[in-house]
C-alpha cells in the first residue's frame, strides 16, 4: 500500500509540473512583450559589411562546397 | 503500463487526484482571451494614461499597438482616414499603446500625429486582460459593448476595406436599449 501511495504521489507531482509547463505564460513570449525582440539590433542582417565578412570567414574556414549560397569548388581559396 | 499496486481502489483515487492536479495546473496557466461576442473590458476603469473618450452608445474601435511594431506604423494613417469618415456618424476610436517606455510612446505620437484618441496601457494591464493574439490587433465593438469583429495584424488596404464594411454595418444597427 505504501508503494502505491508513493507511486501515485510521484505521478501527481509529475503531472502537476508538466501541466504547469503547458500553461501559455510559462513557455511563450506574449505578443505585447516583443519590444526587445523587435529591436533593430536583434536583426541578423543589420550590418551588410559585417555579414559579408562573417560569410567569407565561414565558407573559407568550412571549405564547404560552394560556401553558403554560392556555387563553387569549395576549395576555400576565394 | 499501470503497476499492480495502483489497481487497488486507493491507488485509483490517488491517480485521480494526480490528474485533477494536472488539469488544475494547466487551467491556471491559461487566461481567457477576449473573443467575438464577449463584452469588452471597460476603458473607463482601465489603467490607461491619456484620452478616454466617451464611448457610451457608440460603435468603438480599439486598436492595440506599440511603437516597435512595424505594421502599427502602417495602420495609423488608415485609422486616421476611417476616423475622419465615420466619427461624425458615431464611431469612437481609441488606440491603446502597450509600450513600456513612455518616451517611445510619446515620440511615436509626435511623429504620426493621429487625429483619434490614444492612450498608454500602464503596466500592460488591459492588454493582459484582453490577451491580444498579435500586434497590432483591433477590436470592433458594437453599441452594446460586445466585441463584434477582431482583426489580427494589419494587412494594408485589405484590413481597411474590411473595417469600413463592418463599421458601416454596426453604425446602421439601431442602438440597443440601455438596461
Amino acid at each position: 500500500m505504501k508503494t502505491s501511495r508513493i507511486a501515485a504521489l510521484a505521478l501527481a507531482a509529475l503531472a502537476t509540473v508538466l501541466g504547469g509547463c503547458a500553461g501559455a505564460d510559462a513557455v511563450r513570449v506574449q505578443p505585447w512583450e516583443r519590444a526587445t525582440l523587435a529591436d533593430y539590433t536583434m536583426r541578423p542582417d543589420r550590418d551588410p559589411l559585417g555579414t559579408q565578412l562573417d560569410e567569407h570567414i565561414y565558407f573559407s574556414r568550412e571549405a564547404a562546397s560552394g560556401g553558403r549560397g554560392v556555387g563553387g569548388s569549395g576549395c576555400g581559396c576565394n | 503500463m499501470i503497476p499492480p499496486s495502483l489497481k487497488s481502489n486507493r491507488g485509483a483515487a490517488w491517480l485521480g487526484l494526480a490528474l485533477f492536479g494536472a488539469v488544475l495546473a494547466f487551467a491556471t496557466g491559461l487566461r481567457a482571451q477576449v473573443k467575438v461576442g464577449d463584452p469588452f473590458p471597460s476603458l473607463q476603469s482601465a489603467a490607461l494614461e491619456g484620452a478616454k473618450p466617451d464611448t457610451a452608445g457608440k460603435v468603438l474601435l480599439v486598436d492595440f499597438w506599440a511603437s516597435w511594431c512595424t505594421p502599427c506604423k502602417a495602420s495609423f494613417p488608415a485609422y486616421g482616414r476611417i476616423y475622419g469618415d465615420f466619427s461624425p456618424r458615431g464611431l469612437a476610436l481609441v488606440a491603446v499603446s502597450v509600450d513600456k517606455v513612455p518616451a517611445e510612446y510619446a515620440a511615436f505620437l509626435k511623429k504620426m500625429a493621429p487625429p483619434f484618441a490614444t492612450a498608454l496601457d500602464v503596466g500592460q494591464k488591459l492588454v493582459r486582460q484582453v490577451q491580444v493574439p498579435a500586434m497590432p490587433t483591433s477590436y470592433l465593438i458594437g453599441r452594446d459593448g460586445r466585441v463584434r469583429y477582431i482583426h489580427k495584424g494589419f494587412h494594408s488596404a485589405g484590413t481597411e476595406s474590411e473595417l469600413r464594411k463592418e463599421i458601416e454595418e454596426l453604425l446602421d444597427e439601431k442602438a440597443a436599449p440601455q438596461p
